[in-house]
């Protein structure tokens, strides 16, 4: 669930907007140099893509008695890292703020830095110190998709507190006030998120392992490992 | 695939299956609306500020009604499952061709789509 349209004051939507850019810009620059020297790694980034698509139209019931949905973009940061994937999550929030109605393009640039820059990068990190740390890498995959997807809505709790003070407690108090709304709701989806995108990286690993060795998301051994696992 | 090798299959399925069961244990207590999340949040603004804000800005385009609007979540979700599906069924036949040797080339299906 994204920040609605025009529920973002001045200045906080333009300062937005400034964090944003320019890692977007340096996103679009990574896939143009993927487009030109890397080209077989280019169907995975439309499965990245499209993986952001499918979460992200899934409105799902929580154990809050509301809804929200996934982000997706766990898998798209631990093959492509966050600034290729801000650009993913820009094309869906795109999408969704002109057709659905969902989100805003006044709000794009703060929905862009918690779904596209704040998730990812958290998932990312996850990722590597996990996969660092020598633990299932099937496991690793699920830490980073659920933290990716759970720290999304954290950021969307923070910058909604930042905007919106309360009178007594300021930021902290209205922190607390947004995050019980969507933090809490996202615990379950964040948790299944994960298990999806450990399932969907395993299918990737069986048929396109060669991409994730180029990219240096898995070692060779690692590969051979997780191979024979399922061979 | 053999049964031991679907470990994370069926770890996956038990995740699925507990969701729904907190689904269906939560909304047999009544008084829950299934609203969005976000619909909540701008209750959470409208407290904070007393009902003072208004947005500033609307969306350029409203589906005209809740059937509309998810036919257009669906879409969504459907032009991304075709594009994965098309890719790993892509790949899995590849590597299959790959695997069985040329006999299998000789069949019509899966080949001519090289470009991908």
């Amino acid at each position: 669930m994204h920040i609605m349209e025009g529920f973002l004051p001045h200045p906080w939507w333009e300062i937005w907007f400034a964090l944003s850019l320019p890692v977007v810009a340096y996103g679009v620059y990574k896939i143009n140099g993927m487009i030109k020297e890397r080209r077989e790694t280019l169907p995975l980034l439309a499965v990245a893509g499209a993986f952001v698509f499918v979460l992200s139209s899934l409105k799902l019931p929580s154990v809050t008695g509301s809804c929200s949905h996934p982000t997706g973009t766990g898998m798209g940061a631990i093959i492509f890292g966050p600034s290729v994937t801000s650009v993913l999550a820009v094309i869906v929030l795109v999408y969704q703020a002109v057709f659905l109605a969902h989100g805003g393009l006044t709000t794009l640039g703060a929905n862009a830095f918690s779904m596209g820059i704040a998730g990812p990068a958290v998932g990312y990190l996850v990722y590597k110190a996990a996969a660092r740390s020598g633990l299932h890498i099937y496991l690793a995959v699920f830490l980073a998709a659920t933290l990716a997807d759970w720290a999304t809505y954290l950021v969307t709790s923070i910058q909604l507190a930042l905007a919106f003070p309360a009178a007594i407690g300021g930021v902290l108090a209205s922190f607390k006030a947004f995050a019980a709304v969507f933090a809490i709701t996202q615990v379950p989806l964040a948790i299944v998120e994960g298990v999806v995108t450990a399932l969907m990286f395993k299918y990737i690993v069986l048929l396109r392992s060669d991409v994730l060795l180029r990219m240096n998301v898995l070692s060779s051994e690692a590969i051979k490992r997780l191979k024979e696992a399922a061979a | 695939m053999k049964i031991q090798n679907m470990k994370l299959e069926i770890i996956a399925l038990g995740f699925i299956l507990l969701f729904i069961a907190a689904f269906a244990s939560v909304s047999s207590q009544a008084g829950h609306e299934w609203g969005g999340a976000d619909g909540q949040a701008e209750d959470v603004i409208s407290d904070l500020t007393g009902g003072s804000y208004q947005p500033w800005f609307s969306s350029i385009y409203q589906p005209p009604s809740g059937e509309i609007e998810s036919l257009l979540f669906v879409l969504q979700a459907a032009i991304g499952s075709l594009i994965i599906g098309y890719f790993l069924g892509y790949y899995r036949a590849r590597s299959g061709i790959r695997a069985e040797g040329d006999r299998e080339k000789a069949e019509p299906e899966g080949e001519g789509k090289t470009d991908a």
